[in-house]
């Protein structure tokens, strides 16, 4: 029994941080490249899924829906990064930190007026049942299908980075951008791109977590400051880093949540034990983000050698 | 002429509730104290963020354990205002001592972060404190007491916080103008040389971050009684990024930056929200439900245009 709790947990846990990879990867990406912070990272992914969400509406079809929903959140990114954004990278980062906070008030307003504040996203019918992994554990077949997306994306995103000319690049951009651009790196074109790759990986996330947490507007401010969690605990710039750290940050969260509490009420009083079991639960992915910046001040995998 | 300008200002504040209550507009006295206790606050970060340099995302963890230390007092029936603020401040400036002593080891972007990260740690800590009220907060039975004096007046409030913001502005003053505070304004301009010339730079830092964070403490525990009410909001993250935003709309690292973004911030928010303009409805008749679509707006424009502030801007009309 608690072997299959356990078991079952881990792939909450994987799922979770396999979808805050997604955006992670495009967020510490930008942060790696430019040295920039960007804040409206969690108002793309809450887009990302609003566009999915009206487009699985209008068209009847979830994969249909999000399909369109991706390449219309890069589009967006990208303008984003053209109009308004490239203009801050040589400012400092409180500017960045304004402009970009600016940008979240602007773009949940926007939501709001566009969509109203929150829309229906449902599983697709298919797979709204349980699946029955091994003898005794029913997992939901859709959160198999989220860890299967993030598990192939976070492969393609490997592939991308590692095996191709543009993933060398965007490689040399990060690890020395001055470097790169007297090689004859386009960077601005280059960075365009990764923003717009960026963005569709935020809208990839937006739309496989709309059905399990709920597409409303204001649902990137809290993601956000996770998947900057993760890249700190990660190393900035990082994409190795990212992952790892996003998987960490998931498996920590899920299982602190699940599992804090019961253990504390073996030590402690009852009464105690379960308002300090959820209040470490839900700081524990903090704690984790400063015990890391103690030890290791660049985080564990630093992109800059 | 800031004197004069200064005078002025102080007298038309000791008159505003006067005259409100002759115009029936109490409820802007009431703004008005709001106004102010965000002044109050926005001023404490400007110390840490605009003459120290320190860019911390977490100012609201201040504020807010102001707001539940004094809430929490008087809810438990030891109302005092001379206890209750003054403990607000100690452990506001406690917190920032913790907070500090480990976030200034980390410089730039990870200090930002790392700001962050004990905020929201304290955001999720108040969330899981049941007994007061978890994350739907807590209405307080009244206000914090002083002797002689009725706070549940809202015109004799107003005049206490009128009173402990113009004590704390001239602190504040003081304090940037002393050695200390040449100090501060060095090390935000060259660490490395200050630290070369024999200055233990992390140990001013950590000073000026802890007088930030009581600070930001008192004018949580004046915030509690102005709306009595305690609620985990006050601490999620995008409250420190409003308090930023005063910053720097007034102007980082300008004497009165935090009061004149407190007053543009809410100003704007109160005229957007209760003044229906003719022009802006005929073109979105719901316009004044997406209020912070202007601000964003505006404060996208001033730190893309005018990245001075608002200070700034009369400041370089005056050198010019």
């Amino acid at each position: 029994m608690s072997g299959i709790l356990i078991l079952e947990q881990s792939l909450n846990g994987l799922q979770f941080g396999l979808m805050l990879f997604l955006l992670a990867a495009g967020l510490t990406l930008v942060f790696g490249i430019m040295d920039m912070i960007n804040l409206a990272h969690g108002s793309i992914y809450m887009v990302g899924a609003f566009l999915a969400a009206s487009l699985v509406q209008a068209t009847g079809s979830f994969t249909l829906g999000v399909a369109l929903a991706i390449p219309a959140t890069a589009i967006i990114g990208m303008l984003l990064e053209v109009s308004i954004l490239r203009r801050l990278y040589t400012r400092d980062h409180l500017s960045q930190v304004l402009a970009t906070f600016a940008l979240i008030l602007i773009s949940n307003e926007v939501v709001r007026m566009i969509w109203g504040s929150d829309m229906a996203l449902a599983t697709p019918a298919a797979l709204s049942g349980p699946v029955e992994l091994l003898p005794g554990l029913f997992y939901p077949a859709y959160r198999l299908l989220v860890i299967g997306v993030g598990l192939a994306v976070a492969g393609l995103l490997y592939l991308i980075v590692a095996k191709t000319r543009i993933g060398m690049r965007v490689r040399a951009g990060a690890s020395n951008r001055e470097m790169a651009t007297a090689m004859g790196v386009d960077i601005k074109r280059l960075f365009t791109l990764v923003f717009g790759f960026g963005a569709a990986l935020c809208a990839v996330a937006g739309a496989m977590l709309g059905p399990i947490f709920a597409v409303q507007v204001g649902m990137g401010d809290n993601i956000l400051i996770l998947a900057f969690v993760v890249i700190v605990i990660g190393g900035i710039g990082s994409i190795r880093g990212a992952l790892i750290g996003s998987i960490l940050v998931g498996l920590v969260d899920t299982f602190g949540r699940a599992f804090l509490p019961a253990l504390l009420r073996e030590l402690l009083p009852p009464q105690f034990a379960s308002a300090l079991g959820t209040a470490l639960a839900s700081i524990l992915i903090y704690v984790l983000m400063a015990a890391v910046l103690f030890w290791k001040p660049q985080g564990l995998f630093p992109a800059r050698g | 002429m800031q004197r004069v300008m200064l005078v002025l200002l102080l007298l038309a504040a000791l008159g505003l509730p006067l005259l409100m209550q002759r115009l029936d507009l109490v409820y802007y006295t009431s703004f008005a104290s709001r106004v102010m206790i965000y002044a109050l606050a926005a001023g404490s970060l400007n110390l840490m963020l605009g003459y120290g340099g320190m860019i911390s995302f977490g100012h609201a963890a201040f504020v807010g354990v102001g707001t539940y230390t004094a809430g929490i007092l008087i809810i438990e029936g030891l109302p005092a205002a001379l206890i209750g603020w003054p403990l607000a401040m100690l452990i506001g400036g406690l917190l920032a001592l913790a907070i500090g002593a480990m976030s200034l080891r980390t410089r730039g972007v990870y200090f930002i972060m790392i700001t962050l990260a004990f905020a929201q740690m304290i955001y999720y800590l108040t969330i899981s404190m049941k007994a007061y009220g978890g994350d739907e907060g807590l209405s307080l039975p009244g206000r914090s007491t002083l002797p002689w004096l009725d706070l549940k007046d809202d015109a004799t409030f107003y005049y206490v916080v009128l009173a402990i913001l113009c004590l704390s502005q001239l602190l504040l003053t003081r304090l940037v103008g002393s050695r200390f505070g040449r100090v501060i304004e060095a090390i935000r301009e060259n660490e490395t040389r200050m630290e070369a010339i024999g200055y233990p730079t992390r140990r001013f830092k950590l000073v000026c971050f802890v007088i930030a964070g009581a600070f930001g403490g008192l004018a949580g525990a004046l915030l509690a009684n102005h709306g009595n009410y305690v609620n985990p909001s006050i601490l999620h993250w995008t409250q420190s990024g409003n308090l930023m935003i005063m910053v720097i709309l007034g102007g980082v690292g300008f004497r009165y930056g935090g009061l004149i973004g407190a007053l543009v911030l809410l100003g704007l928010e109160e005229f957007i929200a209760n003044h229906k303009l003719a022009w802006i409805a005929e073109l979105y008749p719901k316009y004044q439900e997406h209020a912070l679509l202007g601000v964003g707006i505006i404060l996208l424009v001033i730190v893309l245009y005018a990245p001075q502030g608002i200070a700034g801007l009369f400041s370089r009309r005056k050198n010019g």
